[in-house]
């Protein structure tokens, strides 16, 4: 019944695909003024690209290495950080570590040095090398966040189920209290903000970042290692029986997921413009898992898809709930902080009825999409048979269950 | 004479925390080792219920207050019980994990629309917060309560646990979830029990440690739950006494900590304390030896 499109055909779509997104979020970000209602627009995709990242990294620990890991957040954080602390201007280190003499310890900023070794501010060159140095430091950001992941990882690892979750979820508590203290202040600036740094001036750096490190994430879930992940998620004793050396792979997950999860906390500084240690709490890993249940445990697929809907609905469709009026309906009950409340009851639905989320495990493809649209007046002139089914079904279970009583 | 002068305040701060903290503990404990499922929502219960006390006293004298706290929060307690995690009674391990944090997620977000995620005052107690000096060092009355009350009600607990029939039935319960079913337990009456003593103690435990506080917020409940948590795994998950242990053990310490002057690390303290525990002795202090089959 499938029909299957050739390979060759599935290429050309993507690209094809792939070119018209990108195109049309660069026509996008150059039409939509920041002062205009649709700014939201764009703040959601920059959002939404972050977040979609980052639940994709969560996903392969979760959902295709079946390691309970919370500790997203923190490793969110020391990519963040290690993005932040290099990439400020050394003319505004002494506003920016204002308490702290000297400007703090570190005095030079990466992009800032490429783009004067390249030509300066005003010319073609100094933009590549401006760019050039956040995409360096953005890497060294994975990398270092990567290297604490792997000490973390050699005692938490051994831990099973719960105990790892408990345990993530508290070294992320520890690398947040740790960066808030004073001590290492002259080079996190203590528990106050860090700001003024290097970022990207168009949306499509996000989008492109995000989109080459799933694509890198996919990739590995389709080689052996993924495989070797996959089967570690399905049985640990039958893995470790075929020669899939748990520890190492394990490991391997985590480091490779911490690493784009720092690459993604680099991301979200550049988005914020501003970085602080106090939000990155258990709340936000909370949040990102919760997106990876939203569209599916084991799906990338599902993990993007709900991270776009999670930032849309929290930063855009839901807002009328806080201001009071929401699709035409005005009451007083919806007073900031309602829309929160709605959307984590709709989540809790999904938590308990639809525990599949949106994609289940399956991944896009263009074929399913064809036969998607292809099946749908099928399926929808179904519904009422359907229905009328469930019914009598219902109806016959009780007549029996009625026979069942009365003998 | 200068040491103790300086290191009492400190020690019983800690005693007065580890004995709130063990009031939490218990309620993790319990349904751990019954359920087999980390109460991600319980530190939450904690705040709600704390929240509860802080609308409750506005209106209402504060003997009537107390009273509804306890049943208010044992209802809540129930209720999340049957609607959050009894449907998922057969569904794997994660999924009722995902449900527990989707709980806590839910009820941190209500009390944020509630409070307006202003800090709220927790109303004052005269009794617990009357002022008492103690080999010459000042401290609160509930400093002293709380040892006290948590020691009695360990003893009325492990009494229950040993004692009486649904007591048993938890024990049977905790070690074979199958059998004790095949048995003729019903499993569902046993685990609402748990919930709801684990949520009257929380109720009590969120009474003694607010009135140490003098806000609230929708967040404060995640850090006592958490270390609760984990003063539950030092003492071994699913015994009591070691919970209770823990629980001292880890306020002692955090605030022996705070007196050093590394305010910052007390929280980090508890989860080194949690991975250290765990690297030496899995099962925890008290714990019964595992042994994963097949």
């Amino acid at each position: 019944m499938t029909d299957r499109i050739s390979n060759k055909k599935n290429i050309t779509l993507s690209i094809i695909a792939i070119i018209v997104m990108l195109a049309a979020i660069y026509v996008l970000d150059i039409v939509i003024k920041p002062t205009s209602s649709w700014s939201n627009l764009m703040t959601c995709l920059e959002k939404g690209t972050i977040y979609a990242l980052v639940a994709v990294s969560m996903n392969l620990l979760n959902g295709f290495t079946g390691l309970f890991s919370l500790g997203q957040a923190g490793f969110m954080l020391i990519g963040a950080y290690a993005y932040a602390i290099f990439a400020i201007a050394p003319e505004d280190r002494a506003t920016v570590y204002q308490y702290y003499e000297g400007g703090g310890l570190i005095h030079f900023s990466l992009p800032h040095m490429l783009q004067d070794m390249m030509g300066g501010a005003d010319a073609f060159g100094g933009t590549i090398g401006y760019y050039l140095g956040i995409i360096l430091l953005m890497i060294f950001a994975g990398l270092i966040t990567a290297v604490i992941a792997f000490l973390i990882g050699i005692p938490v690892l051994r831990l099973k189920s719960d105990y790892l979750a408990i345990a993530t979820l508290g070294f992320a508590e520890i690398i947040r209290s740790f960066f808030q203290w004073e001590g290492l202040g002259p080079v996190t600036n203590g528990s106050n903000v860090l700001r003024k740094f290097a970022s990207y001036d168009s949306s499509i750096f996000p989008v492109l970042v995000a989109g080459i490190c799933v694509a890198f994430i996919v990739l590995l879930i389709n080689s052996s290692y993924g495989r070797a992940f996959k089967s570690i998620r399905d049985d640990e004793i039958a893995a470790e029986a075929m020669g899939v050396n748990l520890f190492k792979h394990k490991e391997l997950s985590f480091v490779i997921s911490s690493f784009f999860a720092g690459v993604g906390g680099a991301l979200l500084a550049m988005f914020q413009n501003n970085i602080n240690a106090a939000p990155f709490t258990s709340n936000m890993t909370y949040e990102i898992l919760l997106i990876v249940v939203i569209g599916g445990i084991g799906s990338i697929t599902g993990s993007i898809i709900g991270a776009y809907l999670f930032v849309c609905c929290s930063e855009w469709w839901l807002r009328g709930l806080d201001a009071g009026e929401f699709l035409g309906i005005e009451a007083d009950f919806m007073s900031p902080g309602f829309r929160k409340v709605v959307f984590a009851v709709v989540i809790m639905c999904i938590v308990l009825f639809y525990s599949r989320g949106i994609m289940g495990t399956n991944e896009f493809s263009w074929s399913g999409l064809f036969n998607f649209f292809k099946t749908l007046p099928k399926r929808i002139a179904a519904v009422p048979g359907k229905i009328k089914a469930k019914f009598s079904n219902k109806k016959h279970k009780k007549h029996t269950e009625n026979v069942k009583e009365a003998q | 004479m200068e040491f103790i002068a300086k290191w009492l305040p400190y020690i019983l701060a800690g005693i007065s925390v580890g004995g709130q903290f063990a009031l939490i503990a218990i309620g993790y404990t319990m349904v751990y080792g019954i359920l087999r499922l980390i109460n991600f929502a319980h530190g939450d219960m904690f705040m709600i219920a704390g929240l509860v006390m802080v609308y409750m006293a506005t209106v209402l004298p504060l003997w009537v207050s107390v009273i509804l706290v306890l049943i208010i929060t044992v209802v809540l307690g129930c209720t999340i019980e049957r609607v959050a995690y009894r449907p998922l009674r057969s569904a794997p391990r994660m999924s009722i994990m995902i449900s527990a944090i989707g709980v806590s997620y839910f009820l941190q977000n209500m009390a944020l629309y509630i409070t307006g995620g202003l800090t709220r005052t927790y109303p004052t107690i005269d009794w617990l917060q009357k002022n008492i000096t103690i080999m010459g060092a000042s401290t609160k009355m509930v400093t002293i309560i709380t040892p006290v009350l948590t020691i009695v009600l360990v003893i009325a607990l492990v009494f229950l646990i040993k004692r009486t029939k649904i007591g048993m039935a938890m024990r049977a319960v905790s070690r074979d979830f199958d059998t004790s079913a095949l048995m003729g337990i019903d499993i569902n009456r046993v685990i609402a029990v748990t919930f709801i003593i684990g949520s009257f103690l929380a109720a009590v435990g969120s009474i003694l440690y607010f009135s140490n506080y003098t806000g609230i917020m929708p967040t404060s409940g995640s850090m006592p739950g958490l270390k609760a948590f984990v003063a539950a795994v030092f003492g071994g998950i699913g015994s009591i006494p070691g919970a209770v242990v823990g629980a001292f053990v880890i306020g002692i310490c955090e605030n022996i900590i705070k007196g050093l002057g590394l305010t910052t690390f007390s929280d980090a303290f508890t989860f080194v304390l949690l991975i250290v525990i765990l690297m030496v002795k899995p099962t925890g202090l008290f714990g019964e030896k595992n042994i994963d089959k097949v």
